[in-house]
């Protein structure tokens, strides 16, 4: 708020091992001021270690952080101009609304909290609370007792561990704009710890996705879904078609590669893998970019697109759009999500089709890698 | 019900009728044998020993029931300085086992790890031998010439504390304070251990919160954990200020003539003068002052706010 750079939270090298166990392998990374920040990754990741660790709950076994220019590395956390918001809420029982959302401000020994505390409630809407007990709120409004407890301190970054793990799907995304909101209104550094990659993608600037104590990526969220740069990327956020493919020739910026007998267009700009003619490529393209036709029709697809033969295996209808599992002889289960605008009636499973789509939307990514990294974490936290 | 078992047509209901009425029941007897327990071994004693407290007479000629009041104030005007003498000792007993039982509760919920359940057993140790055993024990550890006494006496602690009048002498045995100790040492478990329940039961996450909120850790400490705790310091306080109140063991065992708690007098009342009205007045006294203070002590403390 005042200098430019004044309150980037700076991770380098930082690290936390738990016996032989690694939790977080030495870090570095950089929170600009005034932006909402999210770590992304499955449980176990690595990512709540990290954020206990800006916030002064666990001890870095290596690194430092830095607040804009404060050393905090080894600072308890009472006194780190950080605040929390926990994951459980770990709203202090006894204690009404009111003296929960005071408690930071009185142990800093502000004596006039009144009109401060008002304030901040009518912030996240929960003036008429004050008086009552945390259990005698919802989990949506103890919710916002908890981020009103920590903003309220005008805390240089606020960390959020999971805040919205407990709601419901329908509460949460209400949540998930109401902090947005807030974050908004008060320009404060926001970093927020999640697995949802949905929740991640709706609010942050940036996200870092984390897998097993290692940034995968970090970027926007629409630069790390269109340009993922590794398989787990491609796969945790959202879903990717990958196949594997072998380079065959340069022309010009777009590399042409073989794949299943076919041949298919990425733009190198797009590949994040070296490609020397007669390697290995894995070639992705996300499900919403690519268009079904009746292998009937296959002469009236336009010229220059990428195409791959198959047959639908199956398909389900979800109202927006309906969603195609296709057999490919590149790819056993290729997933296509068509929109449902004008729908070919023939496209039933058994019926053979023509996968297209424009090569700009193709991405290309190191083959040696497991094809497969961040499909099994999405399943296990849904479940 | 019989109307019900008379009508065939609804064939289900009748069958599933008599089950629920029987099932209504069974609270009822699973209550029956606690409750014959109290009538047999609580009510009925305590009505005897009512109308003993209101009889006169005397063991030759035998007792009668003549509503004689003047007993219970008798006794009170005679025996008022063992009843203040046995809520000091108490009281003093349990502000003692408050002072050792927290520290080492909050050490066995918070920080013991994997030596919790041996201190925990450590704790409960001293209640598989005998009370009595225990407390004579005492003696020996309190004797005139025993290390105890000696180390005292060298530290300058005796002078310290014969001037406030809980020794005299180069005696610690005889005098209050060795019943004090006494009463602390035989009831502290029951302190440790319900501050145990609820301190045990605090999320550590609200240490967590408090701390990331700017409180130190002894802040923390008064304003979260201490508050939290309250259920069990209430109930911790009143296991031992109640049963210490009415204790006879360690006075008679570890004090004087000087020293004798109100328990001591019903004892004697009872057992040696045979004087059983006067007894029974007593006790009944003692019962009702401590359910006065005990309420008042409730009221004051306000836990049936706390979750």
């Amino acid at each position: 708020m005042t200098t430019e750079h004044s309150g980037d939270v700076r991770l380098s090298g930082i690290s936390k091992t738990y016996g032989s166990f690694t939790a977080v392998h030495p870090l570095d990374l950089t929170v600009p001021q005034g932006s909402f920040f999210a770590l992304l990754g499955a449980s176990g990741c690595g990512k709540t270690t990290t954020l206990r660790m800006i916030a002064g709950l666990e001890e870095p076994s290596g690194g430092t952080v830095h607040l804009g220019e404060q050393e905090v590395t080894h600072l308890p956390p009472y006194k780190r101009p950080v605040n929390t918001v926990f994951q459980s809420y770990a709203l202090f029982p006894h204690l009404d609304i009111f003296e929960n959302v005071a408690f930071g401000l009185r142990r800093r020994g502000i004596k006039s909290v009144k009109k401060q505390v008002e304030e901040m409630l009518e912030l996240v809407q929960l003036g008429e609370q004050a008086r009552k007990k945390p259990h005698q709120l919802s989990g949506g409004q103890q919710q916002r007792v908890a981020v009103a407890r920590a903003l309220i301190n005008t805390p240089k970054v606020l960390l959020l561990d999971e805040p919205l793990g407990a709601l419901d799907l329908k509460l949460r995304r209400q949540m998930q704009l109401e902090l947005k909101r807030i974050q908004t209104e008060v320009g404060i550094t926001f970093i927020h710890v999640t697995h949802d990659q949905e929740e991640a993608m709706t609010m942050a600037d940036t996200v870092a996705v984390m897998n097993a104590g290692r940034v995968e990526q970090l970027g926007s969220p629409t630069d790390l879904y269109e340009n993922p740069d590794t398989t787990f990327v491609a796969n945790f956020l959202g879903t990717s078609n990958l196949i594997e493919a072998e380079v065959d020739t340069k022309n010009g910026d777009d590399i042409v590669l073989k794949a299943g007998g076919g041949k298919l267009v990425l733009p190198e700009a797009r590949c994040s893998a070296p490609t020397t003619t007669g390697g290995k490529v894995l070639v992705g393209v996300r499900p919403e970019k690519i268009s079904l036709t009746h292998a009937d029709e296959a002469g009236e697809i336009a010229e220059g697109r990428n195409r791959i033969t198959g047959r639908i295996a199956d398909s389900s209808f979800i109202g927006v759009s309906t969603q195609y599992v296709i057999d490919s002889p590149v790819c056993p289960e290729f997933e296509v999500y068509a929109q449902n605008i004008d729908r070919d009636a023939r496209l039933v499973p058994g019926a053979e089709v023509v996968l297209h789509w424009n090569p700009a939307h193709t991405f290309g990514l190191d083959a040696a890698q497991d094809i497969d990294a961040g499909v099994a974490e999405v399943e296990e936290d849904a479940a | 019900m019989a109307a019900v078992t008379e009508a065939p047509p609804l064939a289900p209901a009748p069958e599933t009728k008599p089950p629920r009425k029987r099932g209504r029941l069974v609270p009822y007897w699973l209550l029956l044998p606690g409750i014959l327990w109290l009538i047999v071994f609580f009510a009925l004693p305590m009505i005897y020993q009512a109308s003993t407290s209101v009889q006169t007479g005397s063991l030759e000629e035998g007792y009668k029931v003549t509503w004689h009041f003047a007993t219970y104030w008798d006794a009170l005007s005679e025996y008022w300085p063992q009843f203040l003498r046995s809520v000091a000792y108490a009281a003093a007993a349990t502000v003692l086992c408050l002072l050792l039982g927290y520290p080492l509760a909050y050490l066995i919920a918070f920080r013991a790890g994997r030596w919790r359940n041996l201190i925990m057993v450590l704790v409960i140790a001293p209640f598989f031998t005998s009370f009595l055993i225990r407390t004579l024990a005492w003696k020996t550890i309190l004797a005139d010439s025993g290390p105890v006494v000696s180390t005292l006496h060298t530290l300058h602690v005796l002078d310290v504390t014969n001037w406030l009048g809980w020794t005299s002498g180069d005696r610690v045995l005889a005098t209050p304070l060795a019943v004090v100790c006494g009463l602390t040492y035989n009831f502290l478990p029951f302190m440790i251990l319900p501050l145990y329940t609820s301190l045990e039961r605090i999320d550590g996450r609200l240490h967590e919160a408090a701390g990331d909120l700017y409180a130190k850790p002894w802040t923390t400490f008064r304003k979260v954990t201490f508050p939290l705790s309250m259920p069990g310091v209430v109930s911790g306080t009143l296991l031992t200020f109640i049963p210490a109140a009415g204790d006879y063991v360690n006075a008679e065992l570890l004090g004087s003539t000087d020293t004798r708690m109100i328990g001591n007098v019903i004892q004697t009342q009872f057992l040696r003068i045979l004087d059983y009205p006067t007894a029974a007045a007593l006790s009944f006294i003692l019962m009702a002052a401590i359910l006065l203070m005990v309420t008042i002590y409730i009221r004051k403390s306000g836990t049936e706010d706390l979750v």
